[in-house]
């Protein structure tokens, strides 16, 4: 067991876990942060993304330890403390970007990140983003599209809701 | 003006916040005080003879509450299939057993052999590596043809061979044998329905928690269906009754199909909480469902179609091997029968069809429902082979469909169904309209220009929804009643929870079942709840399928709504003083016709639960109706769909440009919904035509068991969908005439791209007459170089 402090959703944690625990268990087991999903045990899914030092990290390739002393971000942060959705979940429910929800968390925090570095990315960076997140529902129009009304683009000519 | 409210509009969707927000409730995120963990022993070999399970060594591991082996559910009952087929002889289709955990011998690579409790999953992984297994491997029975040879190595020792059932169906055998000797033109293909695996993004979960205080055990588990799964494992496999078991199966993240069976892992952690007193949870990894969850399709086909010198259709017969994998999943020998075989008329008029489907067991994971559900298979067959008689015609393969169209309604095909409405000439129409097929040339020159094949495909589909009238079903073999149930609870204040027996995982109830109802009564959606999920909460209702809820269970909530508004009527009717026959129910309020007296909606829910001002002597205080709701037929959406391609010829890689689907869906409650469900299935089909395959080699290895082997569409694989659901013929039996959506994508698309690719190729000067699913570069390629 090794102790760590890091900063999860801007509140401080110190917690000892255990060398082979994974970030992504720690915030769902020990933290209770189950927003954040485990969607495959390969790395590729992406249901499983958050924010570590403000870069987009699948949680399960990760430990808990490497994320001593780190600044961690979850989907249950993205939120105002008063409730108002972020401007890529609000997108996200405009547009119809989600359906059983199991990807959303993992998809808001990626594309978050990616309007963090590319504020007007094209549909084609989208979607090369997009690459390690794996949606089962939405054949991926309306996450491409509300990603890109979240930018600010105009996403009125694309077709249907 | 779209409106903005009811029936017909798009409110953003009520589910959306939690999602967004990671206020989810999964399966995986419950947790119950003193919960132990479950890690399953599975078998790595695909056939053989368990010798010995000595459990002795990890017994004694840290952590280990028990470990359970097949000899613990000697006298439990086997997993239930739950369709009956009967074979073209008459007999009853071979049902051989399925144990929670395997007896005697293991079936499949990942049959579970052992279970270990332990109170940690690490603890309970560490030791079932330390359980001893003494298995003789056997030949694996894998190709389905080598399966029914005589003296092939039998799947199930009991039983006298790998057939499951031969079944028949449709046309006489006269009738059909005439249309093809008479015919000017045959057309013949063999083509395979590539094996797929359904992979909601969230694995499946099941936790069982007894209470000794009350012997009551709940179940959470990702089911579609919470009441099917009481119903299959109380009954059949734990003997449990009904009011001792209850099913929650909160937020599910997707299903398609895969999660409507029983599965023996939730038969598992129901029992053994049982035996040891504690909760049991599992939680599947992504590697174990690819090889425990059902999978789809893996049909093989050879199918034959009869046309005169005037290019009308006059005769369609099938031979089809459908893989029932090791042992029958609760609908699997539905699928290739009531599923498919009804469906092979399409949306021709066809008078000769017949549907011959021999099912056979062999050592791989058990196949079932998945989205579609034999409505893919069948049309996959139907549309390639007209595309391919239409290139050796020389026809276009557009004319040569609406030449053959069904054009008059209700129309009775030979195939048992009857299709009640439809406008096949209107989808196309629509899809000809978005579709640019007069400026096709010009790109095709312009991707020549670049050294790309450039190709265009369409095709129809049409497909059975709202399953099902259960006195139908009951006579092909099912085992249940497919009605819904829905309950209405007012209350005093005017709110309302509705109670149903649909699940939504993802579907979106929660936001368009209310729009029916605050339509009928005319309130604020607002003020109104769906329940779902908890079968101590809901009425018993079959869950969410065969795209059924709104058809279904969404007929049952129209009744009982209507209950409600009869006896709200006879409620403020007394304190209008007037007759009920004189009110009127608009806008939330009830008025006296003619006159200005009205008493609000929340005024007569009132009176009905303080009922001092009340005709207690005529009817019952309290506003809460129950309706169940059984279909009179099917639904029949129908559609056209096209797919523009091009094809690298250098490296055979298929880039899919466009797609564009044009459906009738009958009358659409929120558009939104709609469409992102043709999306999502769209993504499932091109997965299907383009991407996706579940392999296993000749010694019945699973070679397709993580997301590096089994390709997934991802968001670069796909373009922006044109969708279109303006043409409207309503179900004429069900009181929204509303004919469900979300199954369309996923069955009307794979056609549609692999006739684009050939097009493509056989523009460009090759002769090809059919390339299998998934069109990956090496086929494509292979196929371009001979």
């Amino acid at each position: 067991m090794a102790e760590i402090t890091l900063t999860v959703n801007g509140r401080s944690v110190t917690k000892s876990v255990k060398g082979n625990t994974l970030l992504v268990e720690f915030l769902r087991e020990d933290l209770r942060l189950t927003g954040t999903h485990v969607g495959c045990d390969t790395s590729q899914c992406g249901a499983c993304v958050v924010h570590v030092n403000g870069k987009d990290v699948k949680a399960c390739t990760m430990f808990a330890v490497e994320a001593d002393g780190a600044e961690v971000a979850t989907i249950e942060g993205e939120a105002a403390p008063d409730g108002t959705l972020s401007a890529v979940q609000a997108a996200f429910q405009e547009h119809h970007g989600l359906q059983c929800g199991f990807c959303t968390p993992g998809m808001v925090m990626t594309a978050t990140a990616l309007l963090r570095d590319n504020p007007k990315p094209t549909e084609a960076e989208v979607r090369d983003y997009l690459e390690g997140n794996i949606c089962r529902c939405t054949g991926y129009h309306n996450i491409v599209k509300a990603i890109m009304a979240a930018s600010g683009q105009d996403v009125t000519s694309i077709a249907a809701e | 003006m779209p409106k903005d409210h009811g029936i017909g509009a798009s409110p953003k969707r009520r589910e959306d916040v939690r999602f967004l927000t990671g206020a989810g409730n999964y399966t995986d995120d419950i947790n119950v005080y003193g919960q132990t963990y479950v890690h399953f022993l599975r078998s790595d070999v695909a056939h053989g003879t368990i010798n010995s399970v000595d459990t002795g060594a990890a017994a004694g591991m840290p952590g280990v509450v028990r470990i359970f082996t097949g000899a613990d559910f000697e006298g439990v009952g086997g997993l239930p299939c739950g369709w009956q087929v009967t074979d073209k002889h008459g007999e009853a289709m071979k049902e051989p057993g399925h144990p929670v955990l395997a007896q005697g011998k293991v079936r499949h690579v990942g049959d579970p052999i052992a279970a270990v409790v332990a109170e940690s999953l690490e603890e309970a992984r560490n030791a079932a590596e330390a359980i001893e297994v003494d298995i003789t491997e056997l030949p694996a029975v894998v190709d389905m043809k080598s399966a029914l040879e005589a003296g092939s190595t039998k799947v199930h020792d009991d039983l006298s061979d790998n057939l499951c059932y031969d079944w028949q169906f449709g046309s006489d055998q006269a009738a059909v044998d005439e249309a093809f000797a008479n015919a000017a033109h045959v057309t013949t293909l063999d083509l395979r329905n590539n094996r797929l695996v359904a992979n909601p993004m969230e694995p499946r979960v099941a936790l069982g928690d007894y209470n000794r205080a009350n012997d009551e055990s709940t179940l959470y588990t990702t089911s579609q269906n919470p009441h099917v799964i009481r119903l299959l494992m109380g009954a059949f496999v734990l003997g449990l009754p009904e009011h001792k078991l209850r099913v929650v199966a909160p937020d599910v993240g997707g299903g398609f199909g895969t999660k409507i069976f029983h599965y023996a892992e939730e038969a598992f952690v129901t029992f053994a909480s049982r035996q040891i007193n504690r909760p049991v949870k599992w939680t599947s990894t992504r590697s174990e469902a690819f090889m425990s969850d059902a999978h789809g399709r893996d049909h093989v086909t050879t199918i034959e179609l009869a046309l005169d010198a005037d290019n009308n259709f006059t005769g369609l017969r099938t031979d089809t091997h459908a893989n029932m994998g090791a042992y029958l999943s609760t609908f699997a020998s539905s699928v290739p029968t009531w599923l498919h075989g009804t469906l092979m008329a399409g949306n021709y008029k066809t008078p000769a069809v017949q549907v011959n489907v021999k099912a056979v067991f062999t050592n791989t994971v058990a196949v079932d429902a998945y989205r579609g559900a034999g409505r893919p298979e069948a049309t996959f067959q139907l549309e390639r082979l007209v595309d391919k008689a239409a290139r050796e015609l020389g026809v276009d393969p557009i004319a040569l469909r609406r030449q053959n169209f069904i054009t008059e309604f209700p129309y009775a095909t030979p195939v048992a169904v009857e299709y009640d409405t439809g406008n096949y000439h209107a989808t196309m129409d629509t899809l000809e309209s978005m579709i640019d097929r007069e400026g096709f040339a010009a790109r095709r020159a312009e991707s020549a220009s670049r050294g790309k094949l450039r190709g265009l495909g369409v095709n129809c589909y049409i497909e059975a929804c709202g399953i099902a009238p259960s006195n139908l079903v009951g006579q092909l073999g099912a085992r249940a009643g497919l009605y819904d149930a829905a309950t209405v609870r007012v209350n005093a204040t005017g709110s309302i929870s509705v109670m149903v027996g649909a699940h939504s995982h993802g579907q979106g109830h929660e936001t368009v079942f209310p729009q029916v109802v605050a339509e009928m009564l005319g309130i604020d959606e607002g003020m109104v709840d769906i329940v779902h999920g908890d079968s101590s909460k809901i009425p018993f209702g079959m869950g969410t399928y065969g795209s059924r809820s709104l058809a279904v269970c969404g007929s049952a909530m129209v009744r009982a709504t209507e209950k409600i508004i009869n006896k709200a009527k006879k409620i403020a009717a007394h304190l209008l003083e007037a007759s009920e026959a004189d009110i009127e129910l608009k806008d939330g309020q009830f008025s006296v016709a003619g006159t200005d007296k009205s008493v609000a909606w929340g005024d007569v829910t009132l009176a009905a639960y303080v009922p001092h001002n009340y005709p207690l002597e005529d009817i019952e205080p309290g506003l809460e109706e129950t309706a169940f709701y059984d279909p009179a037929n099917f639904t029949y959406p129908s559609g056209a769909y096209a797919c523009e391609v091009e094809v690298d010829p250098e490296t055979g890689k298929v880039t899919v440009l466009d797609f564009a689907a044009a459906d009738d869906f009958g009358n659409v409650v929120n558009p939104m919904i709609v469409e992102g469900q043709v999306h999502g299935g769209l993504a499932q089909g091109i997965g299907q035509a383009l991407l996706e395959n579940c392999a296993y080699d000749e010694n019945g290895q699973l070679l397709s068991a993580s997301y590096m082997d089994y390709a997934m569409p991802r968001a670069d694989d796909v373009p922006y969908y044109k969708v279109d659901h303006s043409n409207v013929t309503p179900c004429t039996h069900n009181p929204l005439g509303v004919k469900g959506c979300g199954e369309a994508g996923a069955i009307g698309s794979p056609p549609a791209l692999v006739n684009a690719v050939l097009d493509a190729l056989n523009a460009a000067g090759h002769d090809i007459g059919h390339i299998d699913m998934p069109l990956s570069p090496s086929r494509v390629w292979s196929a371009i170089n001979g």
